[in-house]
């Protein structure tokens, strides 16, 4: 069953208390901790605890002009103390447990907590210990409903959870887009016997079967039959193995295929066959490896029976059987893809080791209502899938003995998928699989390490006032380029490796240290100097014939949008010259016809009835937002098309945040009729992304975007700038127009697309009519 | 005599015969066989007629058309599997004075060799107590004998063919079996035999149902075991395949193979699994240090499963109710073998039985899953597996009976590995 063999756990270990852990790594935030769940398998704890985090934003807030003069400056930048709820999931050998224990009592400052969820197969050995040990008193729950419900939550926050494993693949983990609809699926949890649940919604599930041939199986049969006592040696000894020694084949019966039954002459026809004799020795590995076939097989088989029985495609396997090792994901994908023919596919999870704990801890918390929040997995804090493969990952066993964490962000609010996806089931955001294309990971890989030197300037930098940032930006570049040298490892760490989670993961290292902002100055500066020129720039516009301001203006768009200090290219010349102005860049821009050119059917467009309304995601602040963007949402506005621009919720390098948004926007209603009208008669909106990241995931979007989205009818999307249109979404269908308008600034990329450094993509897109009239999807 | 002076005459043969004896039972090919007692009546009105002369009796020309395709002696059925070769052998009991003398000898010395033995080699051995007697087949009656020995033991067999001058007879030896295609060629070298290969699940198909159906007296072929789920009161009990559609059929012989059976030649392979007889034994002797089958189940029998297998109780120190699972329930086959102290303290016997009742459960699994898959409530379990193995067969009805709430039916039949064997001697008679 579900359950692991709690035999090992109770003669095999003795409990270790040499360990000394590293409060600042290991269980943070238990200051705040409350509400704990512990899930306790056969030889690995997993701790859950729900924590808050104090760490530190940055506001804008408008100046009053009309009490005092402050200079130049539109708005204050302060940094303030916000409050965050963070899960914290640390999974450590059973062995340390009254270690891990003494020091989650010592670290407990929260007195409320008086309970402890617990689940797993030897929560029921260790309940007296635990309730000794910490005061809390253990409620036990039960251990499949802790799985679903782990399951459920993992499937439907984190990105990227699911995963095929293909062993012989360029990549061996194709990870999966999150489905909309997560249900229903079948979970094959094999333990020390097999579970197959199926799961309908949140909260109905069924056993639908089981088998007692499980990892039990292969770990009791093996040990008797090797002499070699530890699972994972076990696995160590079939990987090493022939099993052809030990198994009759087809063709040890046919002496090749058994044609009219399509059964090629390699398959087993019986698992054994040879080794029924009494004067013949077989090696370990190979009776090893026999017995993980027959096991896998098995149990292969009957998840796709029960899978076809109950109409299910989506199957996920689990379990300590799984757990990681690339040895049992690749024999049960082979037998699930030899007993469907392909039909179905195994998944397998990243956090599947988590899955109890997740869930106790969320039967706990069902109070706080976790669910009717996001979470998004926290890269910094988090430690990544790692590879148990010797081959990929020799330092595997030395890491046996350490700690390995999950931590979870709680989201502002529910994420959605914009309304608008042509197919919310296939839409993946990232343009490039940097998992997948070896060359693109290398480059991308040295490009961010490269600019991490720039990047702790800017840190330090932004933070003159504070003596220790120095410190804290250095303890930020050993954290971020320890993450590059895991992903440089294991790309596969935090699911498909992209260049906005190479981005994220930096964004997130340096909130982490407390660098919540470090473009903030830079994009204060630049915003208040684009301001001074924004009625200058729409007066030349105004003074243009409609046709020849149609096309100034989306040069405009991707001149501003030069102004980017995510990209490297730009921001030498920007340090270098701090007076690189908007009419300097729009001569860097490259003549039409440009890389990508769909100019002429947009202007055709232009001609026809105006849009109902463009959701607009811009980019940068400064010149970008100002200069750029605001006359062409002006122009939109006059032409009697509503606006709504989308933002980022929290900051990302220099893009402008909604909160700064709201501040230039008003200003310049302030000087322009035309965008004053706008916010008044409410055609001109602002609304946030639900994003802190330099890209943009339409399939996580904040949920009032997507009301808005869905109550203007929106007919027009506008994706600006290289991280939001190029790095991701290049590719994104939608089922109305659209229009993805970035500079490229940097060379490789633009190398890679055929083009140079500044070329210019501008990609208008009309959807097939039959699919422009479905109606919308609810998301 | 001549080695080969008779095949050609066999025709005369048939047209002189005399039945010496009433058979005991009537026994017949469905549609194939012409029926007894008007043959013999017609038999007797045509003696001394020419054979192609015309008749009046209808049976008397059905009674033509059968000996127009009726093969020479000897008549076997091979199947050659992966652990066990199964062969049957018609034996002749109405052979008419004249006939023998005109038999040739080699034909007589194999009847001889093989009915006079009931154990052949150190390996071969006669299932006396299933063979069928006056039998008939294609308008001879006789015996039908059930012969078995070790695939290993293949290369000797063919020695023996050699040395009887078998390959004199120029008869056809039919052979299923993935071995009639493996050693087709040793065959031809070893005994200078040609051998017609016949597809192994037709001929398990035309075996099962054709002894099905002229099994009449003595113990029934098929049957069942009554109150499965209570030990005391689990009986043996016959019953009558009479509609046997659709039925699954469940081969256990090295491994597995599971059909959907729709009608005689209507049937589809649904899957199979690599566990199976070969990897009970497999596993026993690896375990146990044994070497036969024989053994193997002689160790299961007293053998203890509860002491190498986790059962829910142990996790649950009872019943799994959210689930329904009762403790008695096997939550991993082998789990206790997790610890190391409880691997020291079971027994051989332990280990054989666990092996036994992990194996057939496992097949009781899959099997089941076929069968609500394909919605067919009916289960014949066939195979060598199921030899001498009561333990297998109760554990099967019971699981059948428990896990479907007395939905599915486990049936089983006498002769159960020599299906094959019989489907091939009946395409030699009769080619499909």
């Amino acid at each position: 069953w579900m359950l692991i063999g709690r035999r090992g756990a109770r003669t095999g270990h003795t409990m270790d208390k040499s360990i000394t852990l590293p409060p600042d790594e290991i269980f943070r935030n238990l200051e705040n901790a409350k509400r704990f769940a512990i899930d306790i398998g056969g030889s690995l704890t997993k701790l859950a605890y729900y924590s808050t985090v104090q760490h530190k934003v940055a506001k804008v807030r408008s100046f009053d002009h009309t009490t005092k003069a402050t200079g130049d400056n539109l708005y204050e930048i302060s940094v303030q103390e916000e409050v965050t709820a963070r899960l914290h999931f640390i999974k450590f050998e059973n062995a340390y447990i009254e270690t891990c224990l003494d020091f989650v009592k010592d670290h407990l400052v929260n007195t409320e907590t008086k309970v402890i969820k617990a689940t797993g197969g030897g929560a029921h050995k260790f309940k007296e210990l635990i309730e000794r040990k910490l005061g809390l008193k253990v409620d036990k729950e039960d251990e499949m409903t802790c799985l679903i419900k782990g399951c459920n939550f993992v499937l439907r926050n984190i990105p990227h959870e699911a995963f095929v494993y293909a062993k012989h693949a360029d990549s061996e983990f194709r990870f999966q887009t999150t489905q909309p609809d997560i249900f229903p699926y079948l979970l094959v949890n094999i333990g020390s016997g097999v579970s197959i649940v199926k799961v309908e919604s949140e909260d109905k599930f069924e056993r639908i079967g089981g088998s007692s041939i499980g990892g039990g199986t292969f770990w009791g049969l093996g040990a008797l039959l090797t002499k070699t006592k530890r699972f994972d040696e076990l696995l160590q000894l079939a990987s090493k193995g022939q099993h052809t020694s030990v198994d009759m084949l087809v063709k040890d019966i046919y002496g090749g295929s058994y044609g009219s039954l399509g059964l090629t002459g390699d398959l087993i026809a019986s698992s054994f066959g040879k080794s029924a004799t009494a004067d013949k020795e077989f090696s370990k590995e190979d009776m090893a490896k026999s017995l993980l076939h027959m096991i896998s097989n098995d149990i292969g088989q009957l998840a796709c029976l029960y899978a076809k029985l109950h109409n299910l495609s989506r199957v996920y396997f689990g379990g300590f059987f799984i757990r990681g090792h690339p040895v049992t994901m690749h024999t049960i994908t082979y037998s699930i893809n030899f007993f469907t023919k392909g039909e179905v596919q195994a998944l397998f999870l990243r956090h599947e080791g988590y899955l109890g704990a997740i869930g106790a801890f969320l039967k706990g918390a069902e109070e706080d209502n976790p669910n009717q929040y996001s979470w998004g997995e926290n890269y910094a804090g988090s430690s990544g899938l790692m590879s148990v493969s010797p081959d990929m990952n020799p330092m595997q066993r030395a890491r046996s003995g350490t700690f390995d964490m999950l931590e979870m962000d709680r989201l502002e609010g529910k994420l959605v998928n914009l309304p608008l996806l042509q197919d919310a089931s296939s839409y993946i955001p990232d343009t490039v699989d940097l998992t997948e294309d070896a060359h693109a990971r290398e480059y991308w890989l040295y490009c961010f390490e490269e600019a991490l030197d720039g990047v702790v300037k800017r840190a330090v930098a932004s933070q003159p006032d504070m003596p220790e940032a120095a410190e804290r930006a250095e303890k930020f570049r050993q954290k971020y380029r320890h993450k590059l040298q895991t992903l440089r490892h294991q790309p596969f760490a935090y699911g498909s490796l992209t260049v906005r989670s190479l981005l994220d993961t930096r964004e997130h290292c340096l909130n982490e240290f407390n660098f919540p902002d470090p473009y903030s100055k830079i994009k204060q500066r630049e915003n208040d100097m684009a301001l001074k020129y924004y009625q200058k720039a729409v007066k030349c516009l105004d003074e243009l014939s409609w046709e020849e301001r149609q096309y100034a203006l989306v040069r405009g768009v991707l001149a501003g949008n030069v102004f980017d200090w995510g990209a490297k290219a730009v921001s030498d010349v920007l340090e270098s010259d701090p007076e690189f102005g908007f009419e300097q860049a729009k001569r860097q821009l490259e003549e039409r016809p440009w890389l990508v050119d769909s100019y002429d059917q947009w202007f055709e467009r232009l001609k026809g009835p105006p849009h109902k309304c463009a959701m607009f995601f811009v980019d940068n602040s400064g010149v970008d937002i100002i200069l750029g963007v605001m006359p062409f949402v002006r122009e939109l506005l006059s032409r009697g098309t509503e606006v709504v621009l989308a933002s980022n919720s929290g900051p990302a390098l220099n893009d402008v945040t909604n909160g700064e948004l709201q501040i230039l926007t008003e200003s310049i209603a302030a000087m322009d009729p035309v965008i004053q009208a706008g916010l008044r008669e409410d055609r001109l909106t602002l609304v946030q992304s639900g994003s802190s990241s330099p890209c943009l995931d339409l399939s996580r979007l904040d949920k009032v975007l997507a009301m808005v989205v869905r109550e203007r009818k929106t007919d027009l999307v506008i994706i600006e700038g290289m991280g939001r249109a190029i790095h991701t979404n290049y590719y994104a269908m939608l089922r109305c127009e659209s229009l993805k308008m970035a500079v490229i600034k940097n060379s490789w990329l633009a190398d890679r697309l055929g083009g140079k450094l500044f070329s210019v993509v501008f990609k208008y897109e009309v959807p097939a009519p039959s699919q422009h009239s479905a109606a919308l999807t609810p998301s | 005599m001549a080695f080969n002076g008779h095949q050609c005459d066999d025709e005369s043969i048939d047209e002189d015969e005399t039945p010496t004896k009433q058979p005991r039972s009537n026994k017949e090919m469905p549609g194939c066989f012409i029926n007894e007692p008007k043959n013999e009546a017609a038999a007797s009105a045509g003696r001394a007629t020419s054979d192609r002369r015309t008749s009046n009796s209808t049976a008397r020309q059905r009674s033509d058309s059968v000996k127009k395709t009726r093969p020479p002696f000897p008549w076997f059925g091979m199947d050659i599997g992966g652990t066990l070769v199964k062969l049957v052998y018609f034996e002749p009991k109405d052979i008419t004075a004249e006939e023998e003398q005109e038999e040739v000898e080699n034909l007589k010395s194999i009847r001889r060799y093989l009915t006079s033995n009931t154990a052949y080699g150190k390996t071969g051995i006669r299932d006396v107590h299933l063979e069928l007697q006056d039998l008939t087949l294609c308008g001879r009656t006789g015996n039908l004998h059930f012969i078995r020995f070790p695939t290993h033991d293949l290369p000797a067999f063919l020695q023996m063919g050699r040395n009887k001058h078998f390959s004199s007879l120029h008869t056809t030896l039919c052979a299923t079996g993935g071995g009639a295609y493996k050693f087709e060629a040793d065959f031809r070298t070893m005994a200078d035999l040609q051998l017609h290969k016949l597809d192994e699940l037709d001929c398990l198909i035309r075996g099962v149902l054709y002894i099905d159906s002229v099994v009449s007296s003595g113990p029934s072929e098929c049957y069942y075991f009554e109150n499965p789920t209570d030990p005391d009161r689990c009986i043996q009990r016959p019953y009558t395949l009479e509609n046997p559609y659709p039925l699954l059929l469940v081969n256990i012989g090295s491994g597995v193979s599971i059909l959907a059976v729709y009608s005689e030649s209507n049937y589809k392979r649904v899957t199979g699994t690599s566990l199976g007889g070969g990897t009970f034994l497999g596993l026993c002797c690896l375990l146990t240090g044994c070497s036969t089958f024989e053994e193997a189940l002689e160790m299961a029998s007293q053998g203890e499963s509860t002491r190498v297998d986790k059962l829910v109780r142990d996790i649950y120190g009872g019943d799994y109710e959210r689930f329904g699972l009762p403790g008695w329930a096997v939550a991993s086959s082998f789990g206790n073998m997790m610890s190391k102290d409880k691997r020291e303290s079971v027994s051989k016997e332990d280990l054989a039985r666990a092996t036994l009742v992990t194996i057939t459960n496992n097949i009781g699994s899959i099997t089941r899953m076929c069968a609500l898959n394909e919605n067919i409530e009916r289960v014949v379990f066939v195979g060598n597996f199921l030899r001498v193995n009561t333990l297998s067969m109760k554990l099967l009805a019971y699981a059948m009976d428990y896990w479907s709430k007395g939905q599915l039916k486990a049936l089983f039949l006498q002769h159960e590995g020599y299906f094959g064997a019989v489907g091939a001697l009946l395409e030699l008679l009769h080619p499909s």
